[in-house]
């Protein structure tokens, strides 16, 4: 009796078209397959194009970043200016910077000094850089009479072509910031071996003066207390 | 006719209507949460490397600068990652017959570079720039974390669009200044909360929150 009405109700009082279309457990495996099968899809997160440096099954050496071709130079890249990329004027190496040396510069040179010179070189120039505790073969100091004397076109060469143990940083360091740290290199040997006459008259008794301790912002001398949050 | 249903009838379908909304909820609230759990966006997860780099030793305790290897990080929206030269820079003398860095001579050796495998990998539709965040006073440690204290590189945050929401929203919690961008455990020596504010409006910093901004 009660299937019978109940079957009843349900084609009489149910739009048709929707009461006989069972939605039955097919239908939903089905659904659910697609939505799983649409989550695995990662084509937007992996388009087809190269991020830099990735590898390439195309080439045989399996780079997509390819290297230039032996002797090529860029247009407007010609390096004609021996002053420039080269230190040298006439062949020899000069004493005279292609730049004005401003205080701008010299502290473009001072940071870019202390992350690829200092590792080794150190932060004076004495050539006791963290590096060389570590055992590498230890740079001569920048305040020997010998570098002193050098003009400063030879670091700029040194730094382009390497020299002995180190290897050249031209790769690493553009020309202008090379010849920044030229100017930063000269500026440290004035500062190992400055006297009381390169202080102007007027600033003299600033030397008296107990030298106030300035720690880098970032590390203050005792760790201040947590910040409640 | 007898009734078919008993009265508590009426409070089960009330329950079972609550049920259902409470089940589907939990459901949302559960695949929201995998969605940004670990396990999906692989944060904290230590990869393995062809060559166990560490950073904790490179940065932590010799003191390199990451501009030292990630040279073009301040010029260009990638970072860099250093070709097998500028490892032999050190390594043609320290732990140069090590066995255990015999994969970076014979890349060198061979020209062939090594195969890193990338940690912080944005998906292709996000465009991310390194220069101007490094310009605009972002902290490498930021997004990055104490890189100075992992002997492998993990990644420490999610990735995921809120995560990088939270800053472009809102960025004077973040900024620091620009002398302080490569610094490792910085402390900012005047609350966040005066500085900040100072720093946005010094480096003219947007809060950039339109899509068009990353997905462009």
């Amino acid at each position: 009796m009660r299937p019978n009405q109940n079957s009843q109700f349900r084609n009489s009082q149910l739009p048709r078209g929707l009461g006989r279309w069972s939605f039955g457990r097919w239908e939903c495996a089905a659904i659910l397959l697609c939505v799983l099968a649409a989550g695995c899809r990662q084509d937007m997160h992996d388009a087809p194009r190269y991020d830099p440096l990735e590898a390439s099954p195309f080439f045989r050496d399996g780079r997509s970043a390819r290297s230039l071709v032996t002797n090529t130079v860029a247009r407007g890249g010609l390096r004609e200016d021996d002053h420039l990329y080269q230190g040298k004027v006439d062949g020899q190496l000069t004493d005279t910077f292609p730049m004005p040396v401003t205080a701008e510069l010299l502290a473009r040179g001072r940071e870019r000094f202390n992350v690829f010179c200092a590792p080794c070189h150190g932060r004076t120039g004495q050539g006791n850089g963290m590096v060389v505790q570590r055992g590498f073969r230890a740079p001569p100091s920048y305040h020997e009479q010998r570098l002193r004397n050098a003009p400063a076109g030879y670091f700029f060469d040194v730094m382009t072509n390497g020299f002995g143990a180190m290897s050249d940083y031209a790769a690493q360091v553009p020309v202008a910031d090379r010849w920044a740290i030229s100017a930063y290199i000269r500026a440290l040997q004035l500062s190992q071996r400055a006297t009381v006459d390169d202080v102007p008259v007027d600033r003299r008794p600033e030397l008296d003066q107990a030298p106030e301790v300035r720690l880098p912002p970032g590390r203050p001398e005792t760790p201040p207390a947590p910040e409640a949050r | 006719m007898p009734q078919i249903f008993r009265r508590s009838a009426n409070s089960y379908a009330r329950l079972s209507l609550l049920g259902a909304l409470l089940l589907a909820g939990g459901l949302i609230g559960l695949i929201m949460a995998i969605g940004s759990s670990s396990y999906v966006t692989r944060a904290n997860e230590f990869i393995e490397q062809p060559i166990q780099f560490s950073h904790l030793h490179h940065v932590g305790d010799d003191g390199i600068d990451c501009r030292y290897c990630h040279t073009s990080v301040e010029s260009s929206p990638f970072a860099g990652i250093p070709p097998t030269k500028t490892c032999m820079n050190c390594h043609s003398q320290i732990w140069a017959t090590a066995p255990f860095l015999e994969p970076v001579r014979s890349s060198f050796r061979d020209d062939r570079p090594l195969r890193w495998i990338r940690v912080h990998d944005l998906p292709d539709f996000v465009y991310f720039n390194h220069s101007i965040h490094v310009k605009k006073g972002m902290g490498c440690e930021t997004c990055h974390g104490r890189i100075d204290e992992m002997p492998l590189v993990l990644q420490q945050n999610s990735l995921q669009m809120q995560w990088c929401l939270e800053c472009h929203r809102a960025p004077e919690q973040f900024v620091r200044p620009r002398s302080e961008v490569f610094t490792m455990g910085y402390r900012p020596a005047v609350p966040q909360s005066v500085l900040g504010p100072q720093l946005v409006k010094e480096y003219g910093i947007q809060s950039l929150t339109s899509c068009s901004t990353c997905h462009r």
